[in-house]
């Protein structure tokens, strides 16, 4: 209950084309994120799967069954918008009931599924109120209720934590894997932060221009990046590219992740000067310019005392290296 | 310091022309009311003087009241103007949920065609219309005013409420159409409770010269059982007498009803239903 097929999803606005062939698998129960660049069409195949925009041509089915000419309200979908996109008129309770007296349920039926998903959020004491009296934390968790009443196949988000502060964003994230786990219900959802991606995520698809890069785990997609987009997409700090002739090897494009790169005072195979340091207290990010490979980040573990100007030597560890064709494709990735 | 008192200055300034403003917006107002309660004698020596108990009179109270079928006036302003700014509010706010929501070919041109009623005055048209309105039998009708008024309100209805529609949010209908509200629904009980300001402008915008207007009532429905309060107060006012007591009565009487309204619209102007809704 709750599998999704996408074959080939185009869709359009006038000429301008922003799908352009999207084929996808999700399986019952999974948590698949999509992330890209702003404008790459993640809100555009969200709002497509929830059956809100048409699309041009291809097919999706959930749970095996086309639902291209399915009303949004009987595809067995909820969605979460970034926007809370709460009834302002309406308080907490009708709120999140709405969608279920909408479809004719009995009002005792109704009752008790708020009454649960209000307990599941912490949302007793606020059911009489309007949205207007609620903090930004309590109307994404209400909106995140009315989704769960409606008890969905698929569950779709859209940046559902984008306008939360750093802590309660944390806290939400926390409270939206609980969630999948006890509902095992299949997610969608999409974000532009790497940290949510990679610690919700089953499957994180790579979105960019309308085409996906790539499908995989957040740690297939970090150790085996597909291609250059991928690789520079995924993973913070972003890798540092180098040129193939430049390091001395046949590949067009070398890539080494921060934290793939060793530094010495002593003695290593580049020489390079310190051009910043961020110490981040668990992490310190060392920035520098070398005149063999050009600039480089470098992450190291625990607090280091280099300062801006230093003389350093780094040094790739072995295996950290991604090697990418004149196509930016993968030739043969680090292990 | 210095902050607060050119803040304080400029407030000053600010109620100093308000009021201003307001003194010279009410004066005809005032001076309509008070000298319809003086004898005929008095509001013609002195016309600024408010009623004293010598110059109190009610005469042409008694005149409006007695002559021609004052009530029956009133009632076919208020049927007219009620029932027209029904209409145009809601044709007006479907026309501009369309323009505003659906994306089909036409869509800019149909919404410039809407508009163009704001700037070619609909009396252009009035032979057409007085022709149009024997043609189907509705000459001398409440219906041929209200047809008129509505189509006079719709082009200027239909462009401020669907620039007020396109600021309602498109997750919030979308999360309506998700939870298996009709168009009609989203309609009704989404859009337009958001847009209840616009709907309240557009409603005092409307009012004012359907209540106003001699041009159409004089034309389409001259009739002593559909005239309306404006036409039926011309009957004091002669070629060569005037009977100033009761005209200035009739008008005093004839403001009440609009106060009335537009104290039901000004309540609704209130802000702030949208807040908390979309971050
Ligand atoms: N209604 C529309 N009409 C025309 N173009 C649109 C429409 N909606 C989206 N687009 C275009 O489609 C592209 C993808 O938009 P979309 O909202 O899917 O991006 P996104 O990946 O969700 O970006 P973000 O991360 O910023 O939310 C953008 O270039 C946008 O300009
Ligand atoms: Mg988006």
């Amino acid at each position: 209950m709750g599998s999704l097929q996408l074959q080939s999803i185009r869709k359009s606005y006038g000429g301008h084309e922003v799908l352009k062939g999207i084929d996808l698998e999700v399986k019952d129960g999974e948590f698949v994120i999509f992330v890209g660049p702003s404008g790459c069409g993640k809100s555009t195949l969200l709002r497509t799967i929830a059956g809100l925009e048409d699309a041009t041509s291809g097919s999706v089915q959930i749970d095996g069954v086309e639902v291209g000419h399915v009303a949004p309200a009987k595809r067995g979908i909820a969605m979460v918008f970034q926007s809370y996109a709460l009834y302002p008129h309406l308080t907490v309770k009708d709120n999140i009931s709405l969608g279920l007296k909408q479809a004719g349920v009995p009002k005792p039926e109704i009752d008790d599924k708020v009454r649960k998903a209000a307990g599941m959020l912490s949302l007793d004491p606020y059911l009489a109120r309007r949205p207007a009296e609620l903090s930004g934390g309590q109307r994404q968790r209400v909106a995140i209720g009315r989704a769960i009443v409606r008890e969905p196949k698929l569950f779709l988000f859209d940046e559902p934590l984008s306008n939360l502060d750093a802590a309660l964003r944390v806290n939400t994230r926390l409270e939206i894997a609980r969630l999948h786990r006890s509902l095992k219900a299949t997610m969608i959802y999409v974000t532009h932060d790497q940290v949510e991606a990679m610690t919700l995520a089953d499957k994180i698809v790579v979105l960019n221009g309308g085409r996906i890069e790539q499908v995989g785990s957040p740690m297939e997609l970090y150790n085996r990046p597909a291609n250059l987009f991928v690789a520079g997409f995924i993973g913070s700090p972003q890798m540092n590219f180098i040129d193939g002739e430049k390091f001395g090897d046949s590949a067009k494009t070398v890539g080494i992740r921060p934290e793939h790169i060793g530094l010495s005072r002593d003695g290593g195979k580049w020489k390079a000067k310190v051009i910043h340091v961020e110490h981040l207290g668990a992490d310190t990010i060392v920035y520098l310019e070398s005149d063999d490979v050009g600039p480089l980040t470098v992450r190291l573990f625990g607090e280091h005392r280099y300062a801006a100007d230093d003389v350093v030597h780094a040094t790739p560890v072995i295996g950290g290296l991604h090697r990418f064709d004149a196509d930016g494709r993968v030739i043969n990735s680090g292990q | 310091m210095s902050k607060a008192r050119t803040s304080f200055a400029r407030t000053g300034a600010v109620h100093v022309a308000l009021i201003a403003y307001t003194l010279v917006a009410l004066f005809p107002v005032f001076l309509t009311i008070a000298n319809s309660f003086k004898s005929r004698n008095a509001i013609f020596r002195e016309p600024l003087a408010i009623p004293t108990p010598e110059t109190f009179s009610l005469i042409g109270y008694e005149t409006v009241l007695k002559q021609g079928d004052f009530i029956g006036y009133f009632q076919n302003s208020v049927v007219v103007t009620v029932v027209s700014i029904a209409l145009v509010l809601l044709f007006g706010a479907m026309a501009a949920f369309a323009l505003s929501e659906y994306r089909f070919r036409g869509n800019t041109l149909m919404g410039l065609y809407l508009a163009l009623g704001i700037m070619i005055p609909i009396r252009l048209g009035t032979v057409a219309i007085l022709q149009g309105m024997v043609a189907t039998n509705l000459v001398n009708t409440l219906t041929a005013l209200i047809l008129v008024y509505t189509a006079q309100g719709l082009p200027l209805a239909v462009f401020i409420l669907s620039e007020f529609m396109r600021t309602v949010s498109d997750d919030l209908k979308n999360a309506g159409r998700i939870d298996g509200l009709s168009e009609y629904a989203i309609f009704f009980r989404l859009v337009l409770p958001l847009i209840r300001p616009a709907m309240a402008t557009v409603a005092v915008f409307t009012m004012i010269p359907i209540w106003n207007d001699l041009w159409f009532p004089l034309i389409l429905a001259p009739a002593e059982t559909t005239k309306t309060v404006t036409l039926g107060s011309q009957i004091f006012i002669g070629q060569f007498v005037t009977n100033w007591n009761a005209v200035l009565s009739a008008l005093s009487l004839a403001i009440f009803p609009v106060l009335v309204l537009y104290v039901i619209f000004s309540r609704q102007l209130i802000r702030g239903i949208t807040a908390g809704a979309v971050k």
